[in-house]
């Protein structure tokens, strides 16, 4: 009798273990969600309870996002943003980390190193000189120049990724491809390449999530709205003065977070492979 | 690594040659990615080192060398010492708060039970999410008025409205504040470290263990952490040098204040070499993160290493 009790006790204890890391994550999110469809009146009325919906939900805060703010237009950009960055990044950090995983000499480990300590240079070291070259190139105030710098940690971080999966990858495949009459060159395209489909696919959504995450330089560097990524737009651009317009503003965090969360959590292990870089095995 | 035989020469076209050379294609495939780094960190971070020497200000644009000047100026400013100290209390309270948070949910995740892929996927969304967006709901969770916090502690009695605190306005419960975003969203990335980690220990080792005699708190001290160290100590970096370096938290939640009680060194940097123009005192501020990514660069370095043998 005592057993089950005890069994029981430990069972709730565990599931509240549980429910408080459920709430302490996730609530902000469920936060945003019931600003983003609250009316103005329920959500500025102390006396109603915060939780829930008070009156009926409303469309309204997605409706001005779209019609009277920028707010498609920061999409737009961070959607181009991410497609330019992501296609600089493929064309160099595909080759970079083939050529890293195969290379035997002391040079590609000291090459390898320098790549992974790259992305340990933080932008907040690096944006004052950087605004000053984007100055110079005649860049600044335009989204080009996230297209310029932001390939500066994916292409490491990427570089870093593939080289892991590329030294999993059995060279037997490439020395076969030769014997076959294939230059070594022609191995890569030919059969490295496509074999890597699946570590290239997530380098892309990566990438992607990465350039969508930032906002140092973002900050920095854009100050005209109409050229401003999602994430910097949402949080500088939908206050005004001192008003904060928090129905829209948590429509537009939600809009903008929803693909990042659920790239994440798809590719999550990956990441931590992209990060930790085999200190597991 | 095996070593591929050379095709036997055949005089064809030179750049083919070329191209069949390993080493020769490996330095074509790898310098695109080197040169960018290279020319967009390498040289701005010595760019950022001659500015800190040097009187550049964006109405002046002069590359006067001027010594450690600026340096010292930045040092005989109180206010720069609460910064460097805030900093330290930034980074090391919220990885602190973020490594207990990780550690027990990801002792609480080992265990199987139905709906962990959904609680899992839950508890990730902090460290998904861009850190941006996430801080300006937990702005609105803070807010003064319309606090969500300070409505549930009133309506469970445990204050009156009038008690009820300014989060953001005061300054220790804004560092407060700072320390709990921060931690709330490094401690999915801890549990994750710490599940590889766990996960990675082969089954047989804790076996053996336990035949030995290890009870419960021996196996997780004696076996287990050692053998987690170097994926947690990895983690443990890039929570350092992200948290140690990073401005947005306070850019978007306090703006360095009240009066100057959440300034950090990257929020410092921006606002004296961006906001006001002053770029050689902002590049002097923002160096001095350098010592601390220097310490952990070498540790990594030497942990790298020590890997190898």
């Amino acid at each position: 009798m005592s057993h089950t009790v005890v069994r029981t006790l430990r069972q709730t204890g565990f599931f509240l273990g549980v429910a408080f890391f459920v709430i302490l994550a996730a609530f902000p999110f469920y936060w945003m969600v019931i600003t983003a469809f609250k009316q103005n009146s329920d959500l500025y009325d102390v006396t109603n309870i915060p939780f829930w919906f008070n009156e009926a939900p409303t469309l309204e805060h997605i409706k001005y996002l779209f019609e009277e703010t920028l707010f498609a237009r920061w999409l737009l950009n961070s959607l181009i943003i991410g497609v330019c960055v992501t296609a600089i990044t493929l064309v160099t950090a595909v080759p970079a980390g083939y050529s890293l995983a195969r290379m035997t000499s002391r040079k590609g480990e000291a090459l390898g190193i320098m790549i992974f300590l790259t992305y340990l240079v933080p932008p907040t070291l690096l944006f004052l000189p950087l605004s000053r070259i984007i100055a110079e190139l005649g860049l600044q105030n335009s989204m080009w120049s996230l297209v310029l710098v932001y390939p500066t940690f994916t292409i490491p971080f990427c570089s870093w990724l593939l080289m892991g999966f590329f030294k999993a990858l059995p060279v037997e495949i490439e020395e076969a491809a030769i014997v076959d009459g294939c230059s070594l060159f022609g191995a890569f395209i030919r059969m490295a390449i496509p074999l890597s489909v699946p570590a290239i696919l997530t380098v892309v959504i990566f990438t992607f999530t990465l350039t969508l995450q930032e906002f140092v330089y973002a900050l920095t560097f854009v100050s005209s709205s109409d050229q401003k990524p999602i994430t910097l737009g949402v949080s500088t651009d939908l206050i005004r003065g001192d008003v904060f317009f928090w129905g829209e503003i948590m429509a537009g965090a939600l809009i903008a977070a929803i693909p990042v969360a659920i790239a994440y959590n798809l590719f999550l292990d990956r990441f931590i492979a992209g990060i930790t870089g085999g200190a597991v095995k | 690594m095996a070593v591929i035989a050379e095709p036997v020469a055949k005089p064809i076209s030179r750049s083919q040659f070329i191209l069949d050379r390993r080493e020769v294609l490996e330095t074509i495939l790898v310098a695109p990615a080197i040169l960018y780094v290279l020319l967009l960190v390498g040289l701005p971070l010595l760019l950022a080192v001659y500015y800190s020497l040097s009187a550049y200000t964006i109405y002046n644009p002069t590359w006067k060398f001027v010594g450690l000047v600026n340096f010292e100026e930045i040092l005989q400013n109180p206010t720069f010492i609460d910064t460097l100290l805030n900093t330290f209390v930034f980074t090391f309270g919220s990885q602190l708060l973020g490594l207990v948070l990780g550690k027990f949910g990801a002792f609480l995740l080992l265990q199987p039970f139905p709906g962990r892929k959904i609680v899992r996927a839950l508890i990730i969304l902090p460290f998904a999410v861009p850190v941006a967006l996430a801080t300006i709901a937990w702005q609105w969770m803070f807010d003064s008025l319309y606090s969500v916090i300070n409505w549930t502690m009133i309506a469970a009695g445990i204050l009156t409205r009038e008690e009820a605190p300014n989060w953001l306005g005061n300054p220790y419960l804004a560092m407060l504040c700072i320390v709990i975003i921060n931690a709330w969203r490094f401690f999915p990335f801890a549990i994750v470290i710490f599940l590889a980690g766990i996960t990675a220990v082969p089954q047989d080792v804790i076996d053996a263990a336990t035949v030995d005699g290890a009870g419960f708190w021996r196996r997780n001290y004696q076996i287990i952490l050692p053998m987690i160290l170097p994926i947690m100590a990895i983690g443990l970096i890039f929570g350092i040098v992200f948290t140690f370096t990073d401005l947005s938290i306070v850019f978007l939640l306090t703006m360095g204040g009240p009066g100057g009680a959440t300034s950090v060194l990257g929020f410092a940097g921006f606002q004296t070499g961006i906001v006001s123009g002053d770029v050689s005192h902002g590049a002097a501020i923002s160096l001095f993160m350098l010592p601390v990514l220097l310490v952990v660069v070498i540790f990594m370095l030497r942990f790298i290493r020590r890997r190898e043998i």
